[in-house]
């Protein structure tokens, strides 16, 4: 069960290899794409940042929880860091599992919790030439709002 | 004992309230020596929050010209019966106010004094004597101002000030008074000076300490740099985010965050220690 983050494409036949078992009947994989266009605004590239040392840990936890919550064979999370353009490869996920079930449901468990627990920040680069953090702008603009209607 | 039952001839134990003496003049500190801070609170504050971690009422010993004053007006009040006479009279005032309990008076310049010194002297208290007192360890005479008087005091008391006295600690040493040796010595060391006052807050306040912080995303943009060495005396992460938040502008409120100490999720409240290493995680967002 491993996390890890690379700054170069993911070589996707290698990861795969790394999941392969006697014992799995199945695997799943999930490739997470840079999109042209997010929240209305159209976006020309993604840079990625994470705060490695604690990601890998964090990773590695949900790794570990989706194996104890299915019985799985291997799982195996890889994060690209750096800049990023559209179409490229952002994320993999892959899992080999006794029967597929299992495969589909802790794939799909995995990549929920990496985006919402791991401490990776995606920055967006918008076609009117502006930028933000993903989920940190909004938070910080309505944080401020609120204190406006607060005073 | 209960409180309120009567023993076969021994006398009522009457139930102890808590007094404060905050109406002092503070002539030689030339500053009012309850608003002293230490570790960023006030003395009375301190003095205030240690007795009622023992008593159930604890009031506040003040002149009548400190009635309005805000640092005091948020607590219970007792107000001298005659201004200007010393701390004798903030204790009679009390014993006036109600005669049917004891009053545990603690001065408003005991930055060092314990929970484990009010204990001790409630668990050896005597209600036959007029007053439970420690003896100072400097001079071993019987310390006024950190001692629990019983009704019976108040007649002696006034007694006392009708022919001149107005030395609560000589009216100790002339009266019945059960003496206790302090098991702690330091926590009667008082404050008087201002170089007294230096001394004790080197003593008490937290020391500045450094703390590597390391920033991201945001965080980083706002701050203008990844990673830095901070001097603070912030004693936790929650502490520490309100001091870069001033010095940075950061527009994210603390309760969008996380925080790492060391490479762990920590909580706000953790205690900070020298050397830690501080990460703010803003709202992730990998995939």
């Amino acid at each position: 069960m491993r996390f890890r983050f690379s700054d170069r494409p993911i070589d996707t036949e290698a990861a795969r290899r790394e999941l392969l078992d006697f014992g799995a009947g199945g695997y799943v994989s999930f490739e997470g794409w840079v999109r042209n266009f997010n929240e209305g605004r159209e976006v020309t590239r993604l840079e990625y940042e994470a705060f490695q040392e604690l990601a890998v840990k964090e990773g590695e936890r949900i790794l570990a929880e989706a194996a104890a919550r299915f019985p799985l064979k291997h799982a195996l999370c890889i994060h690209r860091i750096g800049s990023l353009s559209l179409a490229d490869m952002a994320v993999w996920v892959g899992v080999s599992a006794v029967h597929r079930g299992e495969a589909f449901e802790a794939c799909r468990f995995i990549i929920d919790e990496v985006k919402h627990r791991v401490p990776i920040w995606k920055k967006e680069h918008y076609r009117s030439g502006d930028s933000g953090w993903v989920n940190c702008e909004r938070c910080a603009a309505a944080a401020h709002a609120h204190a406006h209607d607060a005073a | 004992m209960t409180p309120g039952s009567s023993g076969s001839g021994e006398p009522r134990l009457v139930p102890v309230h808590g007094l404060i003496l905050a109406g002092g003049a503070s002539s030689r500190m030339q500053r009012d020596k309850a608003a002293l801070q230490y570790n960023g609170r006030s003395q009375l504050d301190r003095t205030y929050e240690l007795a009622t971690r023992h008593l159930d009422r604890v009031y506040v010993s003040v002149r009548d010209s400190q009635l309005r004053d805000p640092r005091r007006a948020r607590y219970p009040l007792i107000v001298d019966v005659v201004p200007g006479a010393g701390p004798i009279v903030g204790i009679r005032s009390a014993l006036a106010a109600d005669p049917h309990v004891a009053w545990l008076v603690l001065a408003c310049d005991l930055p060092f004094l314990t929970d484990a010194a009010i204990a001790q002297l409630l668990a050896e208290r005597d209600p036959t004597a007029l007053a439970t007192a420690f003896r100072s360890a400097h001079d071993g005479l019987p310390e006024p101002l950190c001692a629990i008087w019983e009704p019976g005091a108040a007649p002696a008391l006034a007694a006392y000030q009708a022919v001149g006295g107005s030395c609560p600690r000589k009216f100790l040493m002339r009266h019945t008074a059960r003496i206790l040796e302090p098991r702690d010595r330091r926590a009667l060391d008082n404050v008087n000076t201002p170089e007294e006052y230096d001394r004790a807050r080197s003593l008490l306040d937290s020391p500045p300490m450094q703390l590597k912080i390391q920033y991201y995303a945001l965080m980083r943009e706002q701050a203008g740099r990844s990673e830095e060495t901070v001097e603070t005396s912030a004693a936790t992460p929650g502490d520490l985010y309100l001091e870069l938040q001033t010095r940075y502008g950061f527009t994210l409120p603390r309760e969008q965050l996380k925080v790492a100490v060391n490479s762990e999720f920590a909580p706000w409240t953790r205690k900070l220690v020298a050397g830690d290493a501080v990460v703010f995680i803003p709202p992730v967002a990998g995939g």
